[in-house]
């Protein structure tokens, strides 16, 4: 069994890089980040099987994909604790010469990221491939992908939807981010999708739902049932029900930090309820 | 002067189709991908040998773009096949961001190029894919002549790692290069020798050019005609040479001459060695429906228009 505590403890750690990444620069988008930290402290950590050295290709190792590539600061923050790249790294967020870019890329060569993300809604398709990359090359390992709820929004992704269910691609987890909100409100304010498991159901999936989306425990659960579920002829999608903004009270529930970075008090404020775990960067 | 003749005519996309079936015998990492064009695309022979390796994506250029991103992770060589319209115009940002910016092995297969698409008219002559294409950092830019040329192509574009844009077309034109030559990507091939003008002419033009350039001899106006299958990255090296000698340029193809080779060769003239230069190109508009000669010859992409070109440019010497 995996030690909660260490999980909950890299989850805090996490948190503050987040916030002290996004202040450094007072840019970037700290909401979604801190709503999907336990989501990557579990998936990097306990769920997907990693090989030590990062090689693009990834034969013989679960893969990720993150499509809603503006949460980067839980990305990067992520990978670095997970060993991609050294920590002290992230203090080059959205800086000039940086590899670590406002939205991830490949470009610049940081170690763990697959894919340029940040356009929205390419990111199904882009997993899809590699899932079926990974059938060719007889691979039996799973491909993760990440996705934003109102990122839904975008039609590309339907079309992905739609194909993986009729090609059997039965090695992908899809998860979405289900906080509710995008920049502009709500996402029942901006544009009502009705019941998204009930679309990913009709459109042929694995639909499973984790009502406590920030709870590493229900994560973990959750998570291992999806694995459970693959390979049974259809792709699998995980509902993840997180609240954005979680850990830092005054941004919680609410869009208004999807893409604004805390000044010097909030930040202080932000970090006192995320006392400092395993040292800052 | 060289005279150039033919004993037949195919159409280019099946020469991406025999490039294509022999990858599929040669290369196992080659696959491909169709969005519910195959006859059109003669992706047949590949999808019948190889089943395993092909994916039908159905009516969604998008997905299907993402996807052949995808699949270069795992060390696959996707080939996707749709009209030229779909595959850049409709899909630019999933190029742009998970094909050309992430630096992906895909190479993007476009049919049915320009206004010899012919009677379904201006929706799917697109007119705008080179220069769309050749302003993607990274991205080669390959329009081929014959069908020879594009089975070549097609075969070598494989060997190159990195985005490459294949273009090509629907109707019947000529077979006049070797079967067995060897497609070296960003290398000109001169095609004449001449001393008054030098015509770069790509795809459909080249063989336009050719005949021109045996009209322009008979009135004693040498012309050397330089084949530039490859427009980015651009071989300034064999247009300059050339330029040098004859002291203006006349370019051709069937594409607008906003963002096409025209623009690339008169800033490379504009650089190195500025002289006259004359367009054969659509002039900033759309096409229409009728026959690919009808078109070609209403809108200025034909021998006959090279000629008129020519005179000019060595007016302005």
């Amino acid at each position: 069994m995996p030690n909660i505590k260490q999980l909950e403890d890299l989850t805090t750690q996490v948190r503050r890089d987040i916030l002290r990444m996004v202040h450094k620069v007072n840019s970037g988008h700290p909401g979604g980040s801190l709503g999907c930290a336990e989501f990557f402290v579990a998936l990097y950590n306990e769920i997907m099987d990693r090989n030590d050295s990062f090689d693009m290709n990834g034969i013989g190792e679960d893969l990720f994909f993150l499509s809603n590539g503006h949460i980067s600061p839980v990305f990067y923050s992520v990978l670095a604790r997970s060993g991609y790249f050294p920590v002290e790294e992230l203090n080059t967020f959205r800086l000039i010469d940086s590899r670590l870019q406002g939205h991830p890329t490949t470009h610049e060569g940081l170690p763990g990221v697959r894919i340029a993300s940040g356009s929205l809604g390419q990111g199904m398709s882009v997993a899809i491939g590699a899932a079926q990359a990974k059938k060719l090359n007889g691979d039996g390992h799973i491909i993760y992908s990440l996705h934003g709820d109102g990122e839904l929004q975008e039609g590309q992704n339907w079309e992905a939807i739609m194909y993986a269910s009729a090609k059997k691609v039965d090695n992908l987890i899809s998860t979405i981010d289900l906080n509710g909100q995008q920049i502009d409100g709500s996402t029942d304010d901006v544009l009502p999708m009705g019941s998204i498991k009930g679309k990913f159901e009709a459109f042929g999936w694995t639909v499973l739902e984790i009502e406590e989306g920030n709870n590493l425990e229900a994560i973990l659960n959750g998570m291992a049932e999806a694995k459970s579920n693959t390979g049974q002829g259809k792709p699998v999608c995980v509902l993840l029900k997180t609240v954005m903004g979680n850990g830092v009270d005054f941004m919680m529930h609410t869009h208004a930090w999807h893409g604004k970075a805390p000044n010097d008090e909030q930040l202080a404020i932000g970090l006192e309820q995320n006392t400092e775990t395993l040292g800052d960067y | 002067m060289k005279i150039y003749t033919y004993t037949e005519k195919k159409d280019t996309r099946s020469g991406f189709g025999a490039g294509l079936a022999e990858l599929g015998r040669t290369n196992p990492n080659v696959v491909a991908l169709c969005a519910d064009l195959i006859g059109s695309l003669k992706m047949d022979k590949f999808i019948e040998e190889n089943p395993e390796r092909f994916f039908q994506v159905g009516i969604a250029e998008a997905n299907m773009m993402g996807i052949a991103a995808g699949l270069t992770i795992g060390g696959k060589i996707p080939f996707t096949g749709t009209f030229a319209n779909f595959s850049t115009g409709r899909v630019y940002d999933q190029i742009r961001q998970s094909i050309a910016y992430s630096g992906k092995n895909v190479k993007i297969c476009a049919s049915h190029a320009g206004l010899t698409l012919g009677e379904d008219g201006a929706t799917h002559q697109i007119l705008e894919d080179i220069g769309l294409m050749k302003m993607l950092p990274g991205m080669t830019v390959i329009n081929p002549c014959d069908f020879n040329q594009t089975k070549a192509a097609t075969i070598a574009i494989a060997e190159h790692n990195g985005p490459v844009y294949l273009r090509f077309g629907r109707p019947s034109v000529p077979i006049f290069t070797p079967a067995d030559q060897k497609f070296e990507i960003g290398k000109a091939i001169q095609l004449t020798e001449g001393n008054d003008v030098t015509i770069v002419a790509t795809g459909h033009l080249v063989w336009e050019a050719l005949e021109a350039s045996k009209a322009l001899n008979e009135k004693g106006i040498s012309a050397e005609v330089i084949n530039i299958h490859t427009i980015k990255p651009l071989d300034e090296e064999a247009i300059l040479n050339s330029v040098s000698k004859t002291g203006c340029i006349v370019t051709a193809e069937e594409h607008n001459y906003l963002g096409g080779l025209g623009e690339s060769v008169a800033r490379t003239l504009a650089l190195n060695k500025p002289a006259p230069q004359e367009f054969i190109a659509t002039n900033d508009t759309f096409g229409e429906s009728g026959t690919p000669a009808q078109l070609m010859a209403k809108y200025g992409l034909n021998s006959n228009a090279i000629i008129e070109k020519v005179k000019k440019v060595i007016s302005r010497k």
